[in-house]
């Protein structure tokens, strides 16, 4: 069975590995989240904004032109058509909602692309609540519009300004702003990455994906299991919610794809389990890239939701235990898949959900093969990377 | 016996414990500063091992992390280092290390090293008690390396006494809600904590740490433990010293003096 234990580990992976002054606020959480996810006004209050707000169910799209060209059946899951653009908003309108019962005031979060932190200051507004996201000074720079965007929406961007001002580092900064801010304010983390109960707690919220292809699926095929699911891994939460109900349906592939960035031995890489070995990593043990030192290593994607060098601890048992199949796509072939889905279908897909696209060209499936492709995010927000890049 | 109970067997009021990071500010100051800790009269040397992700730790120490990670300090070159400070430093020495950089040395490997070297205790500030006690209590134990947890002001009384039964260094209390170097002054609400605290009777000695600077603010936090921990300040005082041991000396007899 692939399902966390009462100590939050799968497998090997996960635990909460954090220093004492987060213990109060992490037990809190998780002593709490099952019982207030469970309750029922909670589920009424949650699937509400998830069909109202969100605009869920997101549709299963049939790609028949994309089917054409890789000779199978392809579906997307179209989470680029939530609002705000990513499946990212799942997690965060089910975070604040919990915050609000635990009587928080204040919201935190990190931010790598700005998906996470535009989805968290979206929340915030709805919400009422104060909201300050933690950003990577380099993210910030490439990602201006993102940046604005929560400006707009009444947040506060702080620039992380230590190590290699990414993902990794303001989410180093958002621990320590939750540590200085113990008792009423609440801590949003985007993956399904940091202690128990913060990565299966995000999977849950995050598995409306897989409970929607499910019956979906049904009605279009017949039946509710795909062949193949294939999602883009960072940290990890769009492929943890398009997996979740297939965990243990082992006759449904799980495929993962990585960023390799310039390629996975060119030192320029975010591919984890490729170069990775098992540590801890913001509070949980997992797979991260590190130096034989225990040094973490700074990541590289052209995707900026993808430069992480760690996985969420359950994708690091999916991969430790042989249930998932990790690919590792470099920027370029990233950039080809999602310029070659706008051309075909008309989509222009987010750089991190193009490497999902790219994987059917590296793994093997029959023709006949119903394969889901979890398209997390809408490309707005790259439009100055595919510039910049050309050859379309 | 163990320097660390020695110590507070023999010393009750007043302890101060320094922090540094291991090479900084430049790789070879590790023991020349350790020397110079002692000279300047201070009771317990806390050697930070660097690491590249230190989350418990506010700017100034993360600084001195970097610092010493890019001079090319590493957990093999702080213990090539160490060797033979012993013939040179007589206090209690506690290594204060992140969990990652420690399981990829190897926790036995790591702990054997320590007793090898003369290091007397362990903080690491993201093992948990539970898994301490599971996985590694043993092995503290039989290296003779004893183990210190940290308590904040919102660690519940119940959680206190089980970190009180499973400590045998001594508990080290953050004293603010905060992150090290985060805070200057103490306030009432910190008073409070210290003092309910100190009411519960526990059997470990307990140190103050996190916002402690000054003489003002170390004869403050004494009233209420033993003693207190100087981190931050004292990194500030060394990064850019042109005389270190004289510049340490200072400071510490600046702090201690009645």
């Amino acid at each position: 069975m692939i399902k966390v234990d009462e100590k939050g580990f799968y497998g090997k992976f996960g635990g909460a590995y954090i220093p004492e002054m987060l213990y109060p606020n992490v037990e809190e959480l998780r002593e709490n989240y099952e019982a207030i996810m469970a309750s029922p006004d909670f589920q009424a209050e949650f699937r509400g904004l998830l069909k109202d707000y969100v605009g869920r169910p997101t549709p299963l799209y049939f790609a028949s032109r994309l089917s054409e060209r890789y000779e199978a059946k392809v579906y997307l899951k179209r989470e680029d058509l939530c609002h705000t653009g990513a499946h990212k908003v799942n997690n965060t309108i089910g975070q604040i909602l919990l915050a609000r019962k635990l009587g928080k005031k204040r919201i935190i979060a990190e931010t790598g692309a700005g998906q996470h932190g535009v989805a968290t200051a979206t929340v915030c507004a709805l919400m009422g609540m104060e909201c300050t996201v933690y950003m990577g000074e380099i993210d910030i720079a490439r990602q201006r519009p993102n940046v604005e965007r929560m400006k707009i929406l009444g947040a506060t961007v702080v620039p992380a300004v230590s190590g290699s001002k990414t993902l990794k580092d303001a989410t180093n900064e958002a621990m320590r702003a939750w540590i200085n801010n113990p008792v009423d304010t609440h801590y949003i983390i985007g993956s399904v990455v940091g202690p128990h109960p913060y990565p299966e707690m995000v999977a849950r919220f995050q598995s409306v994906i897989s409970e929607e292809i499910k019956w979906q699926l049904k009605e279009k095929e017949g039946s509710e299991n795909p062949d193949i699911v294939i999602a883009c891994v960072g940290g990890g939460s769009n492929a943890a919610g398009a997996f979740y109900h297939y965990y243990n349906t082992p006759e449904v592939r799980l495929v993962a794809a990585e960023a390799a960035g310039l390629g996975v031995s060119s030192g320029k890489s975010a591919a984890t389990t490729a170069l990775g070995t098992p540590g801890i990593l913001h509070g949980s043990k997992t797979i991260l890239m590190q130096t034989e030192d225990g040094q973490v290593v700074e990541p590289h994607s052209i995707s900026a939701g993808l430069d992480y060098p760690g996985i969420g601890p359950v994708h690091a048992h999916l991969f430790d235990v042989g249930r998932g199949e990790f690919v590792a796509v470099e920027d370029k072939d990233a950039m080809a898949a999602g310029i070659e889905l706008s051309k075909l279908e008309g989509i222009i897909p987010a750089i991190e959900s193009a490497h999902a696209l790219y994987a059917l060209n590296m793994i093997e499936y029959g023709k006949d093969d119903v394969i889901v492709i979890n398209l997390s995010g809408r490309g707005d927000k790259d439009l100055e990377t595919y510039i910049k890049w050309g050859g379309y | 016996m163990n320097r660390i109970h020695y110590l507070f067997n023999t010393k009750k009021e007043r302890v101060l414990s320094i922090y540094f990071t291991a090479g900084f500010p430049n790789l070879e100051d590790t023991v020349p500063v350790m020397e110079a800790i002692q000279d300047g009269g201070a009771d317990v040397i806390e050697i930070g091992v660097p690491y590249s992700d230190p989350v418990a730790d506010g700017p100034t120490i993360q600084d001195s992390n970097k610092i010493a990670l890019d001079n090319g300090m590493s957990m093999k070159l702080l213990f090539e280092q160490l060797k033979g400070f012993r013939a040179k430093v007589h206090l209690p020495v506690v290594l204060m290390g992140y969990l990652n950089p420690i399981i990829q040395f190897g926790m036995e490997a790591f702990c054997q090293k320590c007793k090898e070297v003369g290091v007397d205790g362990l903080i690491v500030p993201d093992l948990p008690m539970q898994q301490y006690l599971e996985d590694y209590k043993a092995m503290f134990d039989q290296f003779g390396l004893v183990n210190t947890f940290l308590i904040s002001p919102q660690t519940s009384e119940k959680r206190i006494w089980e970190i009180d039964e499973n400590t045998n260094g001594f508990i080290y209390m953050v004293s603010s809600h905060a992150i090290t170097g985060a805070k200057a002054d103490i306030s009432p609400e910190q008073v409070a904590y210290f003092e309910r605290v100190a009411a519960m009777g526990l059997k470990n000695p307990r140190l103050i740490g996190f916002g402690i600077s000054d003489a003002k603010t170390f004869g403050q936090a004494s009233q209420y433990s033993n003693g207190a921990i100087i981190g931050s300040a004292f990194i500030k005082k060394i990064k850019d010293s042109k005389d270190l041991s004289g510049d340490i000396r200072e400071y510490i007899q600046s702090v201690i003096k009645p």
